[in-house]
């Protein structure tokens, strides 16, 4: 069998999984971009116990695999009488896992921004709130969006994971043609092509863009 | 289903799930260590003064990097018996790793000694010390401190991602753990237990590299003692 036949036989299929690969990609990043933000400013407080809440959930996600906590969300949260659909368990678990990461680049992130503009916005007798919204965090995203691209691309690679609680992506795709076919150079070799072509020519394209955009937007271009 | 947590369960399949650890700890072991070699190679692809092997180098890294391990553990396992070449499932997830977090250790390692200055090459040049006693001498002991905490990094985070190697049928813990639920129709506890194990091994492995890494800096004179 051609490779051409091949793909004109099972391509359409790997294309529906490549639609659930990007559903859950998109659907993660989001929760993890919410949850780094969130968790990020947290760990900055001064108060010991939302810092202490901060820290210990970023230690626990960080501290253990990615696949333990995608199994322990879809097989052990039901005996808490809490069942999350294949899907939302996949979501969930991932952009948690990710917002840990990414919330240790947003701390780093406003801990980078120079000193100056903290004592500028001080000067300017700004409440702490209005200091952090309108000073520190529009300058944060040019400092942050380069790791938290490379996390992003990790994200996407990690989203492969989901085909394992039942999530139907083109991971799970290429395994099934795989057990059906036993073609398994052509099924599995189309995958990682598929991966690599979003990766390489979609996510890092865009994230490169809004890393531009980002320069710009605080007048950071013209260097 | 009930949500108790049953200690007996717990305690009684406790000494199975720290065997399996030691699978797991050997695993990420020889991972690394071929991650290490690999990396090297990826380095030394990425260093020799041809164009054409850069860019392939180049490509290949690039393309490991953006792709799931979980489909290249699939892929080895898989296609390589097609060619007639049979491997355990071991042998196959040792290599897959060695080959995913070789390439990240090639960046780390090309950071490293581009952390290096400029102009500690340059008086090697002038004193006239060949490109082999520069490496060993001057360049390589003052990249190493640089390398460690990205290699670190790459340890626990091999160690972290064993796990993967269950799905091709490695009996390491989560492997285990899933024999063990699916045999009891239980997985609160081993789930529970490998998330446990897990947390109490990687968060004093990260703990012992920033640590290593501090001394590293302080003999090196990056930082005093009074910062710490």
């Amino acid at each position: 069998m051609s490779y051409f036949a091949f793909l004109s036989e099972h391509g359409p299929t790997m294309l529906l999984g490549t639609v659930t690969t990007i559903k859950v990609l998109v659907c993660s990043t989001i929760l993890y971009v919410i949850i780094s933000l969130i968790f990020g400013l947290m760990r900055l407080s001064k108060n010991p116990i939302i810092q202490g809440t901060a820290t210990v959930y970023i230690e626990f996600f960080r501290g253990t695999s990615l696949l333990v906590q995608l199994f322990w969300f879809y097989y052990v949260l039901p005996f808490f009488g809490l069942t999350l659909e294949a899907f939302t368990a996949g979501v969930v678990a991932i952009g948690m896992n990710f917002g840990a990461y990414g919330a240790e680049i947003v701390r780093g992130g406003i801990l980078a921004v120079p000193k100056g503009q903290w004592e500028g916005a001080f000067a300017l007798n700004f409440t702490p709130a209005k200091r952090m919204r309108k000073i520190i965090i529009p300058q944060i995203f040019p400092i942050i969006l380069p790791p938290a691209a490379n996390l992003t691309v990790e994200l996407l690679k990690a989203t492969a994971l989901v085909a394992l609680v039942t999530v139907v992506d083109l991971t799970f795709e290429a395994k099934q043609i795989n057990s059906i076919t036993w073609l398994s150079a052509q099924c599995f070799g189309t995958a990682l092509l598929i991966y690599y072509i979003i990766s390489r020519f979609f996510l890092v394209p865009f994230l490169r863009w809004l890393e531009v955009l980002a320069a710009r937007k605080v007048g950071k271009d013209k260097i | 289903m009930n949500a108790e947590w049953r200690w007996d369960f717990a305690i009684e399949i406790l000494p199975q799930m720290l065997w399996a650890t030691l699978n797991t700890i050997l695993a990420a072991g020889v991972g690394y260590a071929i991650a290490a070699i690999v990396g090297l190679l990826f380095l030394l692809g990425q260093r020799t003064p041809i164009k054409i092997v850069n860019m392939i180098n180049r490509e290949i890294v690039e393309f490991i990097r953006s792709t799931p391990l979980l489909i290249q553990l699939f892929f080895v396992y898989f296609v390589l018996p097609q060619f007639g070449i049979t491997l355990s499932a071991w042998v196959c997830g040792m290599i897959t790793i060695g080959l995913h977090f070789g390439t990240y250790l090639s960046e780390v390692y090309r950071g490293a000694l581009e952390g290096v200055p400029k102009t500690q090459w340059e008086a090697c040049r002038a004193l006239n010390f060949s490109t082999f006693y520069t490496y060993r001498k001057i360049v390589l002991p003052q990249a190493f401190p640089i390398a460690i905490p990205g290699m670190g990094n790459y340890l626990v985070g091999i160690f972290k991602d064993t796990p993967l190697l269950s799905t091709i049928g490695v009996a390491e813990l989560f492997h285990a753990a899933t024999a063990v639920g699916g045999y009891n129709y239980r997985y609160l506890e081993p789930y529970t237990i490998v998330g446990i194990i897990f947390l109490t091994l990687s968060i004093p492995a990260a703990m012992w590299i920033r640590k290593l890494e501090k001394n590293v800096n302080l003999a090196q004179g990056k930082i005093k003692k009074e910062q710490l």
